[in-house]
């Protein structure tokens, strides 16, 4: 090369950032949102898989009812809510987890972690992308309830239960993030995953009803992050089943703790580059 | 090798480049760029500069340090000593700013499941600055074709042409490339060194590490060579480890019933090859093929397979790769 220099050079300070933040998450869980769309594997795991199990639960226990915080509730009012939780459980922790581990063993997270855009707007478009699908799931389970099944459903039941979803989704999504430093390929995820939530479902009464599970595990469930989700849902329904009140504190708090602490462990051990490569 | 680790001699620095040369400061300088893992040091001291739109080709074998080296200077490695600057700014530290002048191809490419070649260019262009047009992109690396076709669904090839359109929607200044062409078939191969020849034409500045030969005389200004941590040989194709100086082999086919007694007066003896062919290694090829080829005509010898060679860049590689391992 002989020749000057031919680009003119522009001094990085004055290049402008391209788009807001929130415009720049909005860009990123548009092209996730899409994936997702048409992630076979996804869509199955996150909306087929609690639709059919909450069709086969209720048709089971057609027209029968269930004793839930005390109070004798619809086969629905318990379940709607309870494989709401496992759902957004699956959108948010499962099918993140998978997806996650997946692209960062491929060297799609490092390939990203070479350009500028901050890591947490990734994390926002994956917890974007973890919201909308939990939201969209809840909706069709809450409609085949009310539609099916005699769910009473109110404007406040379900204004409350779209921020539950919305705060769960965000934090399994830190759940997830967390995990992912513990998992070390994508073939490895999907088992475990499946395998630490399925006793948890158990427990927490997602397919059994709670009140023919032993107190000890309920207690057990009560510290883990499914159950208080599931209560709290039921609440928003089923006012009574917390004691009258709608809105259910404590539960919630349980929740979000979890997510606080998935945060903590995930900005610490979150890794962009393939595990195998050290 | 005697050449030390000093910094080299660019060709463009010519008295008459001298002046552009002189306001564009060096694109990336180490100084005694060391990394240790445990206490193993798989980088002991290594000094390099890059200047301004040339193609910089970074040669080593497997585990003599090059990927240390270049995933330090991409910002991915923390150094355990030394000096760095790129752009002007230190990778271990720098920012979203320094990111945006900066592609990056990585050895191991994999798809964007899911998503199409442009959704995927799109979605990268996002994240930059000032990107370039994402049919920009395509056209630069020959992948308009497949445009709308899914990444996951794209061959080997491709995909490593998606891989170098993704490192160069954000219209980077300096492109890091790692081994671009590791398992191309010859034909895909040129077609990559074109969109490097290209890239040059565009001012931009690239770090090239490969293992073929072949391909950094093809595209390389300069060359550097590491072997076992240690920087042991740079210069120019034409220059690097001795070439230019080293002597040049004249091989021909003796004709029928002619034999090494019967060639003119050579300044060395041939050597006789199996098969009838000889050899004549002298520095000063061209009274030796004056001699020669007046012989021939002399005597009505077409001589087919008269060759004039010089050591290739892989034979030098070869040879200063092996006294350091």
């Amino acid at each position: 090369m002989s020749a000057a220099p031919k680009a003119v050079q522009t001094p990085a300070a004055s290049r402008a950032r391209p788009m807001g933040a929130v415009s720049l998450v909005s860009h990123q869980a548009r092209y996730d949102l899409r994936a997702f769309r048409r992630n076979t594997r996804a869509r199955i795991f996150t909306l087929a898989v609690p639709v059919v199990l909450l069709l086969i639960l209720v048709s089971l226990f057609r027209g029968g009812t269930v004793k839930a915080g005390g109070v004798t509730v619809k086969i629905a009012a318990y379940y709607v809510p309870h494989i709401a939780a496992m759902a957004i459980v699956g959108a948010g922790l499962i099918n993140l987890l998978i997806t996650v581990v997946g692209k960062r063993e491929s060297g799609s997270l490092k390939r990203r972690r070479a350009t500028p855009v901050p890591s947490w707007v990734l994390i926002a478009g994956d917890a974007t992308t973890s919201i909308v699908s939990s939201l969209l799931i809840v909706a069709v389970l809450v409609a085949i309830g009310s539609l099916g099944f005699g769910l009473a459903v109110t404007g406040p039941a379900l204004g409350l239960a779209a921020v539950e979803t919305v705060i769960g989704a965000a934090v399994f999504c830190c759940i997830a993030y967390a995990l992912s430093g513990l998992v070390a390929t994508a073939e490895s995820a999907g088992p475990m995953v499946q395998l630490s939530t399925l006793p948890v479902y158990f427990i927490s009464g997602i397919y059994i009803p709670d009140n023919v599970l032993p107190h000890w595990l309920l207690d057990i469930a009560n510290v883990l992050p499914v159950r208080p989700l599931a209560v709290a849902l039921q609440a928003a329904f089923v006012p009574a089943t917390n004691g009258g009140q709608r809105f259910a504190v404590v539960p919630l708090l349980v929740v979000v703790a979890w997510g606080v602490a998935g945060l903590v462990i995930a900005v610490r051990t979150f890794s962009w580059a393939p595990k195998r490569s050290g | 090798m005697t050449e030390p680790a000093a910094p080299v001699a660019r060709p463009a620095a010519t008295a008459a480049a001298g002046a552009a040369r002189a306001i564009t400061a060096d694109v990336i300088t180490v100084r005694d760029l060391r990394m240790s893992y445990g206490h193993y040091e798989a980088v002991r001291g290594i000094d390099l500069d890059v200047a301004h739109g040339e193609v910089f080709a970074f040669l080593g074998p497997n585990g003599a340090g090059k990927t240390s080296t270049v995933e330090i200077l991409e910002g991915f490695r923390t150094r355990t000593g030394g000096e760095v600057r790129v752009l002007g700014e230190d990778p271990a530290t720098a920012g979203p700013g320094w990111r945006a002048r900066v592609g990056v191809v990585l050895q191991e490419s994999a798809p964007e499941a899911w998503l199409t070649v442009r959704e995927c260019l799109s979605m990268y262009a996002g994240y930059y600055p000032n990107p370039l047009p994402v049919g920009r992109a395509l056209e630069l690396v020959g992948l308009t074709a497949k445009a709308d076709g899914r990444c996951d669904r794209l061959s080997g090839g491709q995909l490593r042409r998606l891989d170098m359109a993704l490192a160069l929607i954000g219209d980077p200044e300096l492109i890091f490339l790692d081994e671009p062409t590791t398992g191309f078939d010859p034909a895909a191969r040129h077609t990559a060194w074109d969109v490097i020849a290209d890239l040059r034409e565009l001012g931009k500045t690239v770090f090239l590490t490969t293992h073929y030969m072949d391909e950094a005389e093809a595209l390389a200004d300069q060359i550097m060579i590491i072997a076992a941590g240690k920087i042991v040989a740079a210069g120019t194709p034409a220059t690097i480890g001795g070439r230019a100086t080293a002597a040049t082999t004249i091989s021909f086919t003796l004709p029928d019933g002619v034999t090494t007694g019967d060639l003119p007066g050579l300044p060395v003896p041939a050597t006789a090859r199996r098969g009838g062919t000889v050899e004549i290694l002298h520095d000063q090829p061209v009274p030796v093929l004056h001699t020669l080829t007046t012989w021939a005509l002399q005597h009505g010898y077409p001589l087919t397979d008269l060759t004039a060679h010089r050591p290739t860049l892989e034979e030098i590689y070869l040879g200063l790769t092996e006294e350091h391992t």
